[in-house]
């Protein structure tokens, strides 16, 4: 019998590297995202009590997928008898997408072989990204369906409540529905009109898993990697684009700086903590040259010109030598293309290192009370760091303590409370 | 295939203060999107303006009757197709055909009732 700690491991894995196939897989075979869903999730509480017995398969995401696609198929078969609920139909019309030769809803489980399963992984991300819906609700569906992220988490990496974004979630599913929003990638002509969209996702997808929003772990490997894969999959598609070249550097460049961000303790380390000669030189140097290809081939992109601060930290050999007034003035153009308070806040921390805490206090003073950053922990961690350089400890200690109970990851707490500490 | 009705609103103020020469443009437009996607089209009429409109609401147990749309709105349902597709974006494919250049196309499914 495999320990259960083990089969726990693997269960929690399974569900971070392979979620989106399975489903994918599973609503491939259903035509019911709904559905693929709930059986999905059944497969993974099935893997818990089975594998406990039978042992880890050697490949949890098969079983997991034979398992979901068995039990749609099931379901599906008794439909006529249990038809209590609205089915959130997949169009049958679906233009072939990438990848999508093989069309087996005609699936025939003696078969079936589940390396001849496309991956669907985009064309989910497609569906979850198209027009019809709210930007907020395709992010918020990819970060469900895509990711499989449950209702809370999703919540937090939005900052809303979890009543807000269950019924954003639910309104949006039923959308695909009712409207009957077709399940599959655009033809050519129409994908650039998707992109901003299935950018801004992946961007989310890709800092969701750079600061996981809950957890002992401050990255979620997986999360990076899928937002890099699919970075690296849309430039393929779109090699001209600079947005998918700027938002491709930018999760390069980014994290290049994955393995010096924790010291070996799991310690959070900032950036002039970490040492550089670590950091991934060929993540770094695809990254500037997609930078520089990007800032040559397009206007001002959002993604470009956050690239393009990340490329001032990893041209400078030490944090002594960061051009913070360059990153200040990429910070002022980045605030005109894409105005968000999360992005104000981000150019106070420039500037209040280019110019002093309080030039920086003062930046953040004007923004502190936008809504957005309500909940935000970023906001009293980054005035508590220039509180306590400017010595003035009390009202210091004060900020880490909120900051402190507006994360849930575990390693944010523990930098947070290790900087309170250094200032009694 | 699904059925969605496309409903046409638009800038009454416009469509009334509009030249011969535009009207006559935008009855073209309508007759070449019937003779574009006679296939698709399962129904369709224009309205006649806002003005025009009587709105029946029950009152406790009664009936009120007014003058007017329910609703006073810059842009008002002008008109409408009732049309067949086979998903959301074949839908909006043929909303696009529409002339609606004095407002915009909502696209709304039929429920399937039963």
């Amino acid at each position: 019998m495999p320990d259960p700690v083990d089969v726990a491991v693997a269960v929690a894995d399974a569900h971070r590297r392979e979620w989106a196939f399975v489903l994918a897989a599973t609503v491939r075979a259903s035509r019911d995202i709904d559905l693929a869903e709930e059986c999905v999730q059944d497969a993974y509480a099935r893997a818990l009590e089975s594998w406990a017995i039978d042992g880890i398969p050697e490949r949890p995401g098969a079983w997991l997928t034979t398992v979901a696609r068995r039990r749609a198929m099931d379901l599906l078969r008794r439909e006529a008898r249990f038809r209590d609920r609205m089915p959130l139909l997949v169009s049958d019309e679906a233009t072939p997408g990438p990848g999508d030769e093989s069309d087996d809803s005609e699936w025939d489980e003696a078969e079936w072989d589940e390396t001849r399963i496309p991956d669907d992984r985009l064309r989910l991300i497609c569906t979850c990204c198209h027009p019809a819906l709210a930007q907020e609700s395709q992010v918020a569906l990819t970060l469900r369906l895509v990711c499989g992220l449950t209702t809370a988490e999703v919540a937090r990496a939005f900052l809303v409540s979890e009543p807000t974004m269950a019924a954003r979630i639910t309104r949006a599913k039923k959308k695909i529905s009712a409207a009957k929003i077709p399940y599959r990638v655009p033809p050519p002509d129409e994908l650039p009109q998707r992109l901003t969209a299935v950018l801004a996702v992946v961007h989310l997808l890709f800092t969701t898993g750079h600061t996981a929003p809950v957890g002992a772990d401050l990255v979620r490997g997986d999360l990076v990697s899928r937002a890099t894969d699919l970075g690296r999959m849309l430039r393929s598609l779109l090699p001209q684009d600079p947005g998918v070249a700027g938002l491709l550097a930018l999760i390069l460049l980014t994290d290049a700086r994955r393995a010096t961000r924790t010291d070996r303790t799991g310690r959070l380390l900032l950036l002039e903590e970490q040492d550089r000669s670590q950091w991934n030189a060929a993540a770094i140097r695809e990254g500037l040259a997609l930078v520089g290809q990007s800032i040559n081939t397009g206007g001002p992109d959002r993604y470009a010109l956050q690239a393009a601060i990340a490329a001032v930290h990893a041209r400078a050999a030490r944090w002594q030598d960061t051009d913070w007034e360059e990153v200040v003035r990429l910070y002022d153009v980045l605030c005109d293309v894409w105005p968000s308070p999360v992005v104000a806040l981000n150019r106070a921390v420039a500037v209040s290192l280019a110019s002093g805490p309080q030039a920086g206090l003062d930046a953040i003073a004007v923004i502190e009370d936008d809504p957005a950053l309500r909940g935000y922990g970023y906001l009293p961690a980054a005035q508590a760091d220039m509180l306590a350089r400017l010595g003035r400890d009390t009202e210091a200690a004060a900020a880490y303590e909120s900051a402190i109970a507006l994360t849930d990851n575990e390693v944010e707490q523990e930098f947070l409370r290790h900087r309170l500490a250094l200032l009694r | 295939m699904s059925q969605y009705l496309l409903l046409i609103y638009q800038d009454e103020a416009a469509y009334s203060g509009a030249d011969e020469a535009t009207l006559g443009e935008m009855h073209a437009g309508h007759g070449a999107f019937w003779g574009k996607h006679e296939g698709a089209i399962a129904g369709g009429n224009a309205l006649e303006l806002t003005p025009m409109a009587t709105t029946v609401r029950p009152n406790g147990g009664d009936f009120t009757v007014t003058d007017g749309p329910f609703a006073e709105t810059k842009e008002a349902l002008g008109g409408y197709y009732l049309v067949e597709a086979a998903d959301l974006d074949a839908a909006i494919a043929i909303a696009k055909d529409i002339p609606s250049g004095m407002g915009c196309i909502e696209i709304r499914p039929i429920r399937a009732i039963g």
